[in-house]
Parts: C-alpha cells; sequence; structure tokens
C-alpha cells in the first residue's frame, strides 16, 4: 500500500473539511474494498479520513413505515437487527449474507452504496426497495443514485449518512452466491409496497438495474408463475468466467421467481 | 509515524506506525505476535483473523491506526494463563482438526467468535460461520467437527 496521510474526523464538518484539503482524499468507512484496492495500488489516495469517530452515523431505527439505518452501520449489526428481521426481513437476509462474518463486522451499508460495485448486495436493497439516500447535502432517490460502473450520484466529498427504506407490504431477496467472493453472480430483490412493486437486479451487469417487465406483470399478480415468460435479455449482461450472460439472464428469471415466493411467505423458508 | 495504544490479549501496548500498516502488520512486527498469519493478504482466507472488541475481523483489511483504543484478542491471548488450552484449541486438537496448522490461528478466532454469538450452532451455522476462513488441507469436517465438540465443551463448563 502506498503512503497516505491519515486524518481521524470527529465530525461530518471535520471529514467534509479534511476532504478538501486532500488532493485525492478518500473517506474510509469498513474498509473492506478501500484497503483491498490500495494493497492492489488499483487506489492510492493522498488522504484517509477515517468516519469511525464521527458521531450520528451509526445505528439503526425502526418504525412500521421505514427503517433508517446509519451510514456506518456494519452488516452484522443490520443482520442481526431484531426491529429490523420483523419488518424488514429480507434486509436482515440480504445484510446476512454479505462476504463473511469477519467482513460483515467491518462492512458498512454507506460504504458500499458510495462504492456501488456491480456485484455488491445492497445496492439490489436500494433499487429493489425504492429506498432513499440521505447525505450531508440533500436527499437521493434510489433511481437517481445508482449512474453506471462503480458510479453514484454522489459529488466529490459528499458524505452518506444515512439510507431510508419504505418498509413494504412485503419483500424477498435471493442472490446466487460467487462460490470464491460471495459477492453475487445475480441477486434479486423484488418488494410490493406503496411505492408499487419492484424489481432490482445486481451482479448481473455494470450496475444494478430495475425489471420493467417483472413489475409490470407482478403488480397485476403478485405470484412466481407470474413471471414466468418475463425474461431478460443477455444483451447487456456481463460474461465472465463465473458465468455467461445467457446464464445469468437464466439466473435473473430464476431468482426473480424464489424472491417473490420468499417474499409471500415472509422469509420463512 | 502515528501513536497508538490498545489493550492485546489484557495487557496496554502502544506502539508507532505509519498509517499504511495494516493491524496484521503492526500485531506481527511491532509486537511480535507473530502467531497472526498472513496468508493471502487479500481479505479472502481469514488466516490474519483476530478479535476487536469482541468482533472477529481480518486484520490484513484494518488499518493499525483503525485499532486504537480497542481491545484485540490473538490467538496467543486464547490459551490458559497456567498453558492449558483453550476448550476451542483442545478440540481442534482431539478432532484432527488441522494438518499444516497455517489456517489454525484464524479458524481458531473465528471459531471463538463464531460460539459467542452461537453458543449451540447447527453443523449448517458451523459451515457459514466459517465462510470466512480457508483450508487447504483439512475439507473442513474435522474443523467442524472441532467447533461443534468445542461447544459442547464450552457449555458443559459453563454449567459445571
Amino acid at each position: 500500500m502506498d503512503k497516505f496521510n491519515f486524518v481521524r474526523a470527529q465530525t461530518l464538518a471535520e471529514a467534509a473539511a479534511a476532504f478538501s484539503k486532500g488532493s485525492d482524499a478518500r473517506y474510509l468507512a469498513g474498509g473492506q474494498t478501500l484497503l483491498p484496492v490500495m494493497k492492489q495500488r488499483l487506489a492510492a489516495p493522498s488522504d484517509i479520513i477515517s468516519l469511525a469517530r464521527v458521531a450520528g452515523l451509526t445505528g439503526v431505527s425502526v418504525s412500521s413505515v421505514l427503517v433508517t439505518v446509519g451510514a456506518m452501520t456494519r452488516h452484522a449489526d443490520v443482520a442481526a437487527n431484531a426491529d429490523i428481521k420483523a419488518v424488514l426481513p429480507a434486509l436482515s437476509i440480504l445484510a446476512g449474507g454479505i462476504g463473511d462474518p469477519h467482513v460483515r463486522n467491518r462492512g458498512t451499508i454507506g460504504g458500499s452504496l458510495a462504492n456501488n460495485d456491480p456485484a455488491a448486495d445492497y445496492p439490489a436493497a436500494v433499487l429493489g426497495l425504492g429506498a432513499r439516500i440521505v447525505t450531508d447535502e440533500r436527499t437521493i432517490d434510489a433511481d437517481d443514485f445508482f449512474q453506471g460502473l462503480f458510479a453514484t450520484a454522489l459529488l466529490p466529498g459528499e458524505l452518506i449518512t444515512r439510507v431510508e427504506f419504505p418498509a413494504p407490504q412485503r419483500a424477498g431477496y435471493v442472490k446466487f452466491p460467487h462460490p470464491a467472493s460471495r459477492y453475487a453472480l445475480v441477486g434479486v430483490m423484488v418488494s410490493q409496497g406503496a411505492g408499487g412493486v419492484r424489481v432490482a437486479v445486481t451482479g448481473a451487469g455494470a450496475c444494478v438495474f430495475r425489471v420493467p417487465q417483472m413489475e409490470l406483470a407482478l403488480a397485476k399478480n403478485f405470484a412466481p408463475g407470474a413471471i414466468a415468460d418475463a425474461t431478460v435479455a443477455e444483451g447487456d449482461l456481463t460474461s465472465d468466467r463465473a458465468g455467461s450472460a445467457e446464464y445469468r439472464a437464466h439466473l435473473i428469471g430464476v431468482l426473480a421467481k424464489r424472491a417473490v415466493a420468499l417474499a409471500l411467505n415472509g422469509h420463512r423458508s | 509515524m502515528t501513536e497508538l495504544a490498545l489493550i492485546v490479549n489484557g495487557k496496554a501496548a502502544r506502539g508507532a506506525c505509519a498509517p499504511n500498516v495494516l493491524l496484521s502488520g503492526f500485531l506481527r512486527e511491532t509486537l511480535g505476535l507473530t502467531g497472526t498469519h498472513v496468508g493471502c493478504d487479500t481479505s479472502q482466507c481469514g488466516a490474519c483473523t483476530v478479535i476487536v472488541d469482541g468482533r472477529s475481523v481480518k486484520s490484513c483489511t484494518m488499518l493499525a491506526l483503525e485499532a486504537d483504543g480497542a481491545r484485540v484478542t490473538t490467538i496467543e491471548g486464547v490459551a490458559n494463563a497456567d498453558g492449558t488450552l483453550h476448550p476451542v484449541q483442545e478440540a481442534f486438537r482431539t478432532h484432527h482438526a488441522l494438518q499444516c496448522g497455517f489456517c489454525t490461528p484464524g479458524m481458531v478466532m473465528a471459531s471463538m467468535a463464531l460460539l459467542e454469538r452461537v453458543p449451540d450452532p447447527t453443523d449448517a451455522q458451523v459451515r457459514h460461520g466459517l465462510e470466512g476462513n480457508l483450508c487447504r488441507c483439512t475439507g473442513y469436517q474435522n474443523i467442524v467437527d472441532a467447533v461443534l465438540a468445542s461447544a459442547k465443551a464450552l457449555k458443559a463448563g459453563r454449567n459445571g
């Protein structure tokens, strides 16, 4: 890892000030992606600004209509939260399937979203549940946040502070994990709630995306059989050693049906 | 160099390191605790697993400076003061849960963290709990057996 200047921010203002001072500064949340990337020298930031001691970024609050997760909340804490399990079990399942136990003890929701890895799980939760991403400057709708391969609507120095998930009537998440990395080869989040039906797919393309034809079919009839014919074209999907675009397109259909079934039974299987 | 102070295996430890030093490097090179192994150095293998403030982490994927003020337990802090083995270590020995032994420090730390969270795990919970730790020798079966056995031993210890 190359050398860098280390700043331990205590407040959001301090973090933002340190960011603007660095020539190529990066915020450090859980470090489960940033540190490996720096070790490979794919990134060599001038300044690392640790968010570990910034107050107010950690924790979960749950009401019957909203699940709010602080940006620095670790995956393990989302997975173990009893209120989330009750109101939004699909989110518990998703968080509990990220990486491995040690990664979940360090990795954070804010870090995962800001990074927007094409195979990460949290983007599917945010897009598939129609969440809002709150930053130190504004609130960004899920549909506007994800903009491409590792690209988001965040401006330089803008910092996610929390994520607000509207509690759906029902939701289900299933992923087919890459056998080594546990990232999603394909992951599908399906939800039905006040905002209608949403289907979001991660792992299959350059960026998380929705599947309108499945959403339309499920809005008419929320059942696995309703999307039997709503296939996704392999056109822009990822093809790599782990699976061809054709394979991923097929998996989307299979997993979406399973996610609908799980949504219907409250993720009890 | 930046100063940091932490508690390692129950004892106060101080040191100074550059910001780009990882916790694994600080433990091994500054503190001389070489029981924490660096296997892959890419966050995959879990040989470097230690417990920081009660949670298992991959010490190769955490800056040493992020552990400032933390309580860290490494494999050196697991056995009893009189040298007798911790029930998890004992079970690894009894069940032949290691061959070359390189992954074992991380396996033991991960198992301890798992049993703290899930004191009476099923076979599947053990396998899920050890997903972050790779062993290239054993095929895992004996490791799973050892963790299940140590859960029983720890339970008996608590009740006895």
